[in-house]
């Protein structure tokens, strides 16, 4: 059996990339250029070397001193990593770092201006002349500086253009206010001693203005005017205020303007409002102008002599449409600028990304003890490896560096990442394996199966053709797949002898797996066994029944109690061994570290295995039963399904159709489209997804899955890319 | 009810209790500090913190840096985190965190009083001002002439109105009767919060009551050593302290005759949850009380996250987030200003 299954052609998915952990010997000349190169090969993973390793000296034994010292290089031994010893800003690369978050800043600043400016930036850059760092540095400088200028100019000029705006419309509404007050006034001379003053009706305010007004020149009576422009939110509390200050003593007028006024800094257009205060006194003025500050209201004069106002209002008028022009022309100019930035924006934001990821990576590396080499260290899969050097080797050459980039394997005991080589079909699957657990490095990988059992226990669940086909067109690979296998729950059982296998532990296999194995067949593999042959014939074998039972309550004791035993006799003769020699001790736990983790343990507890193993067989028995009772969702939830489509076909569509009314069948029709669409495909598909995702994680991984390893994070700049995007 | 918050808390204030205590996770810790104060320029410091949560609010500064900016920006994410509370708070616990920021305008009243007095712009002062404690009304309390004045055309509308009711007087304004104000103002404002809290009952009352006696002493500590050899006289003094905390009545009556620092420490020693402050101090010194008064503050702040189904978190974390942008603004300072050395003079360390 070992022979065959050793004989099987590989699987790659099944079985996690072999890794090696190199290390790197740079020459400072070419190390940028290495490790960009590297970037785009996207398959080394680097290690921080600026985290402090210490040894954790009490793990490590007396004679691996003796090696320590004769091969000083820490990762031989178990590390403990310690708080970083450096901030990040002390490493050697800090300042290329700081200057590509500068240029990431600026380039954030124009894509922001050109989204202001209602502009688009190209998504496909143009092939432009290749630009080095310190180049489109200071490219970006100036167009920094240019767009900084342009923009403050314009906003001057909006101000300036604000004011007159402002003063336009002051002269307009305020004018109007008094020249109203002043016709009206000559013309209904006598309704004015019959006015009520109430401060709310707008034509008896009027007149209360012109019979002030029309007393004498405002600055004889002591009456005068301050007329302006607020924006309208504030006018309720500006009004309050005014009354307040002045003790009442003061008439407020105000009118909207037909105009929204732009705010130069935030570019919104605001809501303003014309108002024209009349007080007396000197006091009440100085009051009025420090509340107008304060409310952030522009105040302009206003003259009451009507042809100066007119001539104002001219004069203001030109000077607009200047203005206008001017402005324009600036937003133009602006535009254009900023258009010809947007061109190269793409490409220059993921040129600075490029290089600060590439900084970033240098910054992991450290110095060697000449300081003309930078070491690094991480992580590549061993098919890699000739791809690396070559790329290492070109990155030579294109610098011209004198010496040559030295690569080579070393050991290490930390354990390596995991890297699964996936396509595009296969990768979601991963995913889906991933999402519960990583698996740990060359551990059998659970995806494999379900690429074909996951889409399988899906269908099962959501079981219906006709909605198969609506929800997914490409649906048909899938159906493909919808045969029936007979026993779902023995592979994940099999897969922990192959992992078992792998990691070369006997004891698990004889004493674990086999009485599993025989426990559940005997109980439900023949339960799947009886199925089918109930499909076949219809007859049933009773004679197995009794034997079947009988194995299984054999496996119970079985999977109980040898292992503990064996372990015991185990340590009592590894205790022996000790005495003898250390070295001897050392190979041996080396050899049987890695079936269970108890075995760390220096002193050996049996009674405390014994219980562990107890557990550990009860657990499989309710698991076995409770596993089974959860596949019954399978034909739960299939069930489900085809009923609730029963029931919407029938007692909605069916009976409306039976009316022989148009707008009843339409009215069914819309309404078993709905459920169809709703329920039966978008909630069902849910909940099928949802219970074939337990089925994996709990019931299938639960069996042999560590799912205790980290994925391969090498540094690539496609991968940078796509989580920018 | 107390006991009982367990079973009712969770329907209006679970959420924000949550969302607090995520924010408070965020806090800096003492590997940060340790990085911060190893820094060069305000430009390492910037680098620092945008791997922080205050990266987001610096990243889009340019360079040069300067204090004000690292402080107005970590302010404002401070700000961001009230405002988001703030709106998905429910009453009493909107109320509870409208009593935090009372605090800030009495302080920024009092900051532009004073600005306009000194003749300062408003503008500039404005930008001065915390931007937790604004309201409407803010700018228009240059206008103001006396503290009537300043009551019938500004305060009347805020929050502050009823705390005003002592200090009402024609008196023109000057430094003097502006920090007397303040004092009386912020004695009223702890007062009423105070009661507020006992009216909530419960673990809040518990833990705020607890909070705010330290606060109140600590006010009582410093109104004293601040007012020794002014012609503050001693019924004055004795009016400024808070009618509640530890030292109520019969610290205040002592605290009130205190002539120097040595007389105040003596009266507090009396109170063991001081002794530690005190005891840290050199006689005389009264240089570094603010820092240990700030440590023990830290120190209750933080034990009120260890209890759960209560308001107190809020205050706690409100007041953690300003110690720590005090921190950065001093080890900013000390950057900017070469001072390195003295970068520990006045940090105090959350976690």
């Amino acid at each position: 059996m070992d022979r065959f299954i050793d004989d099987l052609p590989p699987m790659d998915l099944m079985r996690s990339e072999k890794m090696m952990f190199v290390q790197l010997i740079i020459p400072v000349e070419s190390a940028q250029r290495a490790v960009s190169y590297l970037g785009e090969l996207g398959l080394l993973q680097f290690r921080d070397l600026w985290l402090r390793y210490e040894r954790c000296r009490f793990q490590v034994k007396e004679q691996d001193f003796v090696v320590a010292f004769n091969y000083i290089h820490y990762d031989v031994f178990p590390l403990l990593q310690l708080n970083s010893d450096k901030s990040p800003f002390q490493r050697t690369f800090v300042n290329q770092v700081k200057r590509c978050g500068e240029m990431s800043r600026k380039l954030r600043f124009f894509k922001e201006q050109i989204n202001k400016a209602g502009l688009q930036s190209s998504v496909h850059p143009v092939s432009g002349p290749d630009l080095d760092l310190e180049e489109l540095e200071i490219q970006l400088a100036e167009h920094e500086h240019e767009l900084i200028e342009t923009n403050s100019n314009s906003e001057k000029l909006r101000q300036t253009y604000n004011e007159l705006l402002e003063f336009k419309m002051v002269l307009q509404k305020a004018g109007g206010f008094l020249v109203s007050s002043n016709g009206h006034a000559v013309a209904e001379e006598t309704e004015l001693s019959e006015n009520v003053y109430s401060m709310n009706d707008y034509a008896d305010t009027a007149s209360l203005l012109e019979q002030d007004i029309r007393a004498g020149p405002s600055n004889q009576s002591g009456l005068r005017f301050i007329s302006g422009i607020i924006c309208k939110s504030k006018v309720l509390r500006f009004e309050r205020m005014l009354f307040r200050a002045t003790r009442g003593n003061m008439l407020f007028n105000q009118a909207p303007a037909d105009e929204e006024i732009m705010d130069p800094v935030t570019a919104e257009m605001v809501e303003k409002t014309i108002f024209v205060v009349f007080f007396s006194g000197e006091q009440a003025r100085t009051k009025i102008l420090k509340i107008c500050e304060a409310f952030g209201a522009n105040c302009y004069p206003v003259s009451e002599d009507l042809t100066k106002q007119r001539q104002i209002i001219r004069e203001v008028l030109s000077r607009l449409s200047e203005l206008e022009a001017t402005l324009d022309a600036g937003i133009r100019h602006r535009n254009k600028a900023l258009t010809s930035i947007g061109f190269h924006l793409t490409k220059w934001m993921n040129m600075v990304r490029r290089e600060k990821a590439v900084y970033d990576t240098l910054n992991m590396l450290n110095f060697d003890v000449t300081k003309k080499c930078l070491v690094g260290e991480g992580w590549c899969p061993i098919f890699a490896k000739a791809q690396i050097q070559e790329v290492l080797q070109r990155a030579t050459f294109d610098s011209n560096s004198q010496v040559g980039t030295i690569f080579h394997v070393m050991d290490s005991m930390e354990s390596p990442p995991t890297y699964f080589r996936t396509n595009r079909f296969t990768n979601a699957f991963q995913e889906i394996v991933d999402a519960y657990g990583v698996a740990r490095y060359q551990e059998a990988n659970p995806a494999v199966y379900a690429v074909i059992t996951f889409p399988f226990l899906f269908a099962v669940m959501f079981g219906d053709w006709g909605h198969g086909i609506c929800l997914l067109l490409g649906a048909l690979v899938l159906i493909a797949q919808e045969r029936k296998l007979s026993n779902q729950m023995n592979l994940g059982i099999i897969l922990s002898y192959f992992d078992a296998r792998f990691f070369g532990s006997s004891l698990d296999i004889r004493y674990q797996f086999v009485p599993q194995l025989i426990f559940l067949n005997s109980l439900f593999g023949y339960l799947s066994l009886l199925i089918i042959i109930k499909w076949c014939t219809g007859s049933q074998a009773d004679l197995y029944h009794i034997l079947l039972l009988l194995l299984a309550t054999v496996a119970v004791p079985w999977m109980l109690f040898p292992k503990p035993f064996i372990l015991r006799k185990l340590h009592t003769e590894r205790f022996q061994g000790r005495t003898y020699g250390i070295l001897g001790t050392s190979e041996m736990d080396l050899e049987v570290e890695p079936d269970s983790a108890r075995q760390h343990h220096e002193d050996f507890n049996f009674s405390e295995i014994f219980v562990h193993q107890m557990i550990h067989s009860i657990e499989f028995v309710l698991g076995a039963v409770s596993n089974t009772a959860s596949y019954l969702r399978l034909w739960a939830l299939s069930l489900a399904h085809s009923e609730l489509s029963t029931v919407f076909y029938e007692k909605v569509l069916l009976l409306a159709w039976g009316y022989d009314n148009l707008v009843i069948r339409l009215v069914g029709l819309a309404v078993f489209a709905f459920a169809t669409a709703f329920i039966l495909l978008m909630m069902e598909t849910l909940s099928a997804f949802l219970h074939a995702l337990r089925l994996h994680w709990v019931e299938f991984q639960n069996k042999f899955y560590h799912g205790d390893g980290y994925k391969f994070r090498p540094f690539s700049f496609a991968l940078i890319n796509d989580e920018e995007d | 009810m107390y006991g009982f918050e367990a079973m009712t808390f969770n329907i209006h204030g679970g959420y924000l209790e949550a969302i607090v205590r995520g924010y408070r996770a965020g806090l800096l810790t003492a590997a940060d500090y340790n990085n911060l104060c190893q820094c060069e320029t305000l430009d390492d410091i910037k680098m620092h913190l945008s791997a922080t949560e205050y990266g987001p609010y610096l990243q889009n500064e340019p360079s040069p840096l300067h204090t004000t900016t690292i402080v107005e920006k970590c302010t404002l994410k401070l700000v961001d985190e009230y405002k988001h509370m703030l709106c998905q708070a429910t009453e009493p616990l909107s109320t509870f965190l409208e009593y935090i920021t009372y605090g800030h305008m009495i302080d920024n009243v009092v900051l532009i009083v004073t600005g306009t007095l000194h003749e300062r712009d408003v503008q500039e002062l404005l930008e001065k001002c915390h931007p937790l404690g604004m309201f409407d009304s803010i700018a228009t309390l240059a206008v103001a002439q006396n503290m009537r004045e300043l009551y019938r055309l500004v305060l009347v509308d805020t929050p502050l109105a009823p705390y005003f009711s002592e200090c009402i007087t024609s008196e023109d304004l000057d430094d003097m009767n502006i920090e007397i104000m303040r004092n009386t103002l912020y004695k009223a404002y702890l007062e009423d919060f105070y009661k507020f809290c006992q009216k909530l009952g419960g673990a809040t009352a518990e833990i705020m009551s607890d909070l705010l006696a330290f606060e109140a002493d600590r006010r009582a500590v410093n109104i004293t050593i601040n007012s020794i050899g002014t012609e503050l006289t001693r019924d004055d003094r004795r009016k400024l302290y808070s009618n509640f905390g530890l030292l109520y009545p019969y610290g205040h009556e002592e605290l009130a005759v205190c002539e120097d620092i040595d007389q105040v420490r003596g009266v507090m020693e009396k109170y063991p949850p001081y002794q530690s402050i005190f005891s840290k101090l050199s006689y005389g010194e009264s240089q570094m009380l603010d820092k240990a008064f700030y440590e023990e503050e830290v120190k209750r702040l933080c034990l009120a996250f260890e209890q759960q189904f209560h308001y107190g978190v809020f205050f706690a974390y409100m007041r953690l987030r300003e110690q720590e942008i005090r921190n950065l603004m001093w080890i900013s300072e000390c950057v900017a200003q070469n001072q390195k050395s003295r970068v520990h003079d006045s940090v105090v360390f959350i976690f």
